[in-house]
């Protein structure tokens, strides 16, 4: 019964989701209070539509039932309870069902927590929300509806990709779907001021924590993936500039920009079209992420099936969303007119910097990404663009931008002078340089994991004199310093914490710089010595899982005869689906994780493959910490109360 | 500053940006674009020694041996797309799924002594999957038409007699 109820609340969402696109608009247009006002019971109801058709596939995943197909095809009563519940989004079908919950959630969001935001602007922003929301509907229930039946029920399932069985993965595609959902978001507010023909502060001050939320959970999204690919994949790599992480970098790097010049817009009134146009830019990009990812024209784990029928409709949405909106813009845009001076040498023009670096990031990225498939499709050449190319052609744009971001926060809005800022750096820079000329000369430390270190140890010492110019430190009594550190704002906080995360990040690749890895063929008792330690294999064994059976090696590390550690790293078989995986071994403290990977055993000796990773939690751990300047940020005052503020001034105005 | 000027900036600083980004990838783009090669293209035309490919193809039955090389593992085996062979040595852990007979990708360079020297083998996660590359070199060289079915068994690639032209 659960599939029907689903299947009959997916349709009623997305009947609700058309009115909730139409009615909104019509009486913005009008200035109908009434019509307007069905928005925000409109979003809520269709939230809960798409709860329940959520709801109805988790049941029908936890009770195993095997009349469903999606749950036949990606599921298998012998999997552990948490694999059943990710399983749900493990597959095409649930993971743009998760898709539309998250979608829904967020409209329900600004229908519950916009009360304070105009209401014509409010309404637009839901309608659009419900236009997106009924286009992803329609999409599913055309294409790849998740309660489809089937007859004679399957004895059981034929379980989920062993490689997705995993912590990780069970969190890192809702937390990705949420950053995609989150430029939704800032495109509904960037359309709705578009129809409205005006961007104010006040627009500026919503669409920054939109951004900034969106920003998070794909920066928390995008950390776990690589995580996972680590762990999981065995390669004992962090990043392989994959089309499918691509597709999530993208809007990563969109989102960046457009967080930033929101704070323009929000505190000067200027870069207001620009602001519009990346918030566009932006769900463009996830949209594009979503069809790349979806519709099999790349093949990897994420891609499930190859339906051309569901490429053309998310393509189709593409064009109708992405192009709608472009051609919107260019007719509206023009009517805008441009507030707000500011001199090149200002905070504003770092904000421009910032926001024409990551662009042209973003700009490389997307050709290198797309132009293979356009080679294939047009003159059927098969080329591939590897992690060679999008290192030497995103560094050089990289390194400016590292280095604008110390200067950028301490510079004054409006004008500036360069002089000043640099003088107040001279130490930031000189450890700097210090630290990668020790690295390079003295260590011998290869070029650019020396200049990565300087990068990283830039970042973060540029976000620490942010903060100690800011509450005086060591210029007036301490005492006063701790005053005004309580009263600095969280925003500020939050902006110095996500620039030494992406520091601490930078310091984790350049010690990956330094990572080497080795392979050897060992019998038991056998032992080899790398990277200063004794790596001796004592046995292979035999080992059984829930759903697996494993070969499970014992490797114990010692360093001059002491102990470190004993790793055990496994090959496992997974005899539903008959599938293997490899499950690398890795222990940490933090500067050093050492990696074992087992591989083939042949004639009584197992090959292992032994990495010794310098810094390589560090990356992760600064994903963490920049996840965590935005949250930090999101609990600014600014954002908690800034929107009663605005109907006053909006009412004296 | 006028506001006309500082367009004027704001305009040369993007015009500058994105003339960077256009040449940073122009420049990339030749050096680092990896093409991939089916045995019969390299046959057709040997590739220059010293540059980068991608080698896709089934792993011929029986020909895979394994030893040591200088004390590291090392793999040797031959990819076939049915016209024609090419042997391939490579040391490290071969994927889960390398299997003979099985479709697979690698990356790597000729060296003089003709043989491939892979730098990274490439087999997907699922057991009946073929990469698309593989398929379709299999197809260009007639020996597989993708309409009739599976691919046939990679045991006797060497002897199928190229059907083209049938059933398209």
């Amino acid at each position: 019964m659960f599939p029907e109820i689903g299947h009959f609340a997916l349709t009623l969402a997305l009947a609700l989701a058309c009115a909730q696109a139409v009615l909104p608009l019509m009486g913005a247009h009008w200035r109908d209070s009434r019509l307007m006002g069905s928005a925000a019971p409109l979003a809520l109801g269709s939230t809960l539509a798409v709860i329940i058709a959520f709801g109805a596939l988790v049941a029908a995943y936890v009770l195993n039932d095997t009349t469903v197909v999606n749950v036949v095809q990606n599921s298998h009563s012998a999997k552990p309870l948490l694999y059943k519940i990710s399983g749900v989004w493990g597959n095409h079908e649930g993971s743009m069902l998760l898709w539309l919950l998250v979608l829904a959630l967020c409209g329900a969001a600004v229908a519950g927590f916009g009360r304070n935001l105009p209401s014509a602007l409010q309404a637009r922003v839901l309608a659009i929300l419900g236009l997106i929301l009924a286009g992803f509907a329609l999409f599913m229930l055309m294409t790849s509806n998740p309660f489809t039946r089937m007859w004679p029920p399957a004895p059981d399932g034929q379980g989920l990709n062993p490689l997705l069985q995993d912590p990780g993965l069970a969190f890192h595609p809702p937390l990705l779907y949420g950053g995609y959902v989150g430029t939704a978001v800032t495109f509904a507010f960037a359309v709705a001021a578009l129809l409205e023909g005006r961007v104010d502060a006040a627009w500026g001050a919503w669409v920054r924590p939109w951004a900034l939320g969106a920003w998070a959970f794909l920066t928390a999204g995008i950390t776990l993936g690589s995580w996972w690919a680590y762990y999981e994949l065995g390669w004992g790599g962090y990043w392989f500039w994959d089309p499918v992480e691509n597709a999530s970098l993208l809007p990563w790097l969109a989102t960046t920009a457009l967080l930033h010049s929101a704070i323009v817009v929000e505190k000067r009134g200027a870069l207001k079209i620009w602001t519009v146009l990346l918030a566009l830019l932006a769900f463009a990009l996830s949209l594009l992420g979503t069809f790349m990812v979806r519709s099999g024209v790349l093949n990897s784990v994420h891609s499930f099936a190859a339906d051309p029928a569901r490429g053309v409709f998310i393509l189709g949405m593409l064009i109708f969303y992405v192009g709608g909106a472009f051609a919107l813009f260019a007719w509206r845009a023009p009517s805008m007119v441009p507030q707000g001076t500011f001199a090149p040498i200002s905070r504003e023009g770092a904000l421009v910097l910032n926001n024409l670096l990551l662009c042209c990031i973003a700009a490389v990225v997307l050709v290198g990404t797309l132009y293979p498939l356009f080679l294939d499709l047009i003159f059927g050449r098969l080329i591939s663009v590897g992690p060679p190319f999008f290192n030497t052609a995103t560094l050089p744009l990289a390194l400016p931008l590292i280095a604008a971001m110390a200067l950028g926060p301490l510079m004054p809005w409006k004008r500036a002078a360069l002089w000043p800022v640099v003088q107040r750096l001279w130490w930031a820079a000189l450890i700097t340089a210090g630290a990668f000329v020790a690295a390079w000369t003295v260590m011998g430390v290869p070029f650019w994991p020396a200049l990565g270190f300087g990068a990283g140890i830039w970042l973060i010492a540029g976000a620490k004199a942010d903060i100690w110019e800011r509450i005086q430190l060591f210029r007036v009594p301490f005492r006063t310093s701790l005053t005004r550190a309580r009263g600095l704002p969280f925003s500020a906080w939050g902006a110095a914490i996500a620039h030494a995360g992406l520091g601490v990040s930078a310091l984790g690749v350049a010690g990956m710089g330094l990572a080497s890895e080795t392979l050897v063929a060992l019998s038991p008792g056998q032992s080899t010595n790398f990277a200063g330690y004794e790596w001796r294999l004592e046995a292979v064994r035999d080992a059984q899982g829930p759903n697996w059976t494993a070969r499970r090696a014992e490797v114990t590390v010692t360093r001059d005869g002491r102990a470190v550690v004993t790793l055990f790293p496994q090959r496992r078989y997974f005899p539903i689906g008959r599938s293997t995986t490899t499950e690398a071994a890795i222990s940490t403290n933090l500067m050093r994780d050492l990696y074992a990977v087992l591989g083939e055993e042949r004639e009584g000796q197992a090959v292992l493959r032994i990495h010794d990773n310098v810094l390589a939690p560090w990356i992760w751990l600064g994903g963490l910490i920049m996840g965590l300047g935005a949250l930090v940020s999101l609990g600014d005052r600014r954002v908690r109360v800034a929107a009663p503020q605005r109907r006053a001034k909006a009412v004296s105005a | 500053m006028t506001p006309r000027r500082r367009r004027l900036t704001i305009l040369l600083l993007a015009a500058l940006g994105l003339g960077t980004a256009t040449a940073l990838t122009l420049t990339a783009f030749q050096d680092n674009l990896v093409f991939f090669r089916s045995p019969a293209d390299i046959a057709a035309e040997p590739p220059p020694p010293g540059r980068n490919f991608r080698l896709g193809g089934l792993v011929e039955q029986g020909s895979v041996e394994r030893g040591t090389l200088d004390g590291r593992p090392n793999i040797t085996f031959r990819v076939t797309d049915g016209a024609h062979t090419v042997r391939v040595q490579y040391s490290g852990v071969v994927p889960d799924l390398f299997r003979e007979g099985q479709g697979v990708v690698t990356l790597g360079q000729i060296g003089p002594d003709g043989i491939f020297h892979a730098r990274e083998v490439l087999a997907r996660h699922d057991e009946n999957y073929m990469p698309p590359e593989v398929a379709d070199a299999l197809r260009r060289s007639g020996h597989w038409n993708p309409a009739s079915g599976d691919p046939p068994p990679a045991a006797g690639w060497n002897r199928l007699q190229p059907q083209r032209a049938t059933g398209s």
